[in-house]
């Protein structure tokens, strides 16, 4: 009972401000709305048995990314002009289309057996999920590495203005 | 999981975010709001993600598939909002549709 207490309120949080950033008017809202989407999204996995997974999508989601995209929000101009900031078009064929793509998603889901075993239990998964990050997994812990530099030169890279000499 | 929580109300949970994630994509035309759109479809992905990894009672998986996702969705984003400034300084606007150049 309280587990369903729980997940209805997690699920509430998460689908409301989920809304609130695809339908608010005004981008700077949409922004902070994001914030309780991955809160929301924080607690389903504190709720799944995914203490790690949970923590690092606090720091990297909600520390980093958020940051990331308020300081994109407020460095271009014109958010304070809600027709400009964040006009949507077409909203009509875009919600015939996720209409149907859910209802096809919906139809899936309920009608698939899926393969279930015993659920986790519940217990701290930083050991095993080091020993596999260090043993099955090191190939592609190692190129995630490689993707982040790229990533890091990357953004330098193209975001810096030129020097003019 | 007790009170009657199955792996049914997760998949919904996550069909209902990737549905908004997806609708933002499609009708937005400022660049920052797709972005965000996209990172709700990641967070989507990775709710199924755990949900199978809890459910099918395996190892952790599931769970290192999430951390991944979640790493290259930090690179997306980061690369993507690079490009959004790179845009802006060279049209003066984050509009998806004012950057045509190329377009004949």
């Amino acid at each position: 009972m309280l587990a369903q207490i729980i997940f209805y309120a997690l699920a509430a949080l998460t689908v409301g401000t989920a809304a609130l950033v695809a339908f608010s008017r005004n981008i700077v809202y949409s922004t902070f709305a994001l914030l309780g989407a991955f809160m929301g999204v924080v607690g389903i996995y504190i709720l799944l048995a995914a203490d790690f997974v949970a923590m690092v999508q606090l720091l990297v989601y909600v520390g980093g990314i958020l940051v990331l995209t308020i300081f994109a929000v407020m460095l271009t101009a014109g958010i304070a002009d809600v027709t400009v900031s964040n006009r949507a078009v077409g909203t009509g064929p875009a919600l015939v289309t996720v209409g149907i793509a859910a209802l096809v998603m919906l139809y899936a889901v309920e009608r698939t057996p899926w393969h279930q075993g015993g659920a986790l239990t519940v217990a701290p998964t930083t050991y095993g999920i080091g020993n596999a990050f260090l043993g099955d997994y090191v190939l592609p812990f190692e190129v995630a590495s490689l993707v982040l530099l790229a990533a890091l030169i990357g953004a330098i890279v193209i975001s810096r203005h030129e020097a003019k000499e | 999981m007790g009170g009657g929580i199955t792996l049914d109300h997760f998949l919904v949970l996550s069909l209902i975010v990737f549905s908004l994630g997806l609708f933002t994509v499609l009708s937005r035309r400022n660049a920052i709001g797709i972005l965000m759109g996209i990172e709700l479809i990641l967070n989507s992905a990775n709710i199924n993600y755990l949900a199978f990894a809890f459910y099918g009672g395996g190892k952790y998986d599931g769970q290192i598939f999430a951390i991944f996702v979640i790493m290259l969705a930090a690179a997306e984003a980061v690369i993507g909002l690079a490009v959004v400034l790179a845009i802006y300084q060279n049209f003066k606007t984050i509009d998806v549709d004012a950057a045509e150049t190329l377009s004949g």
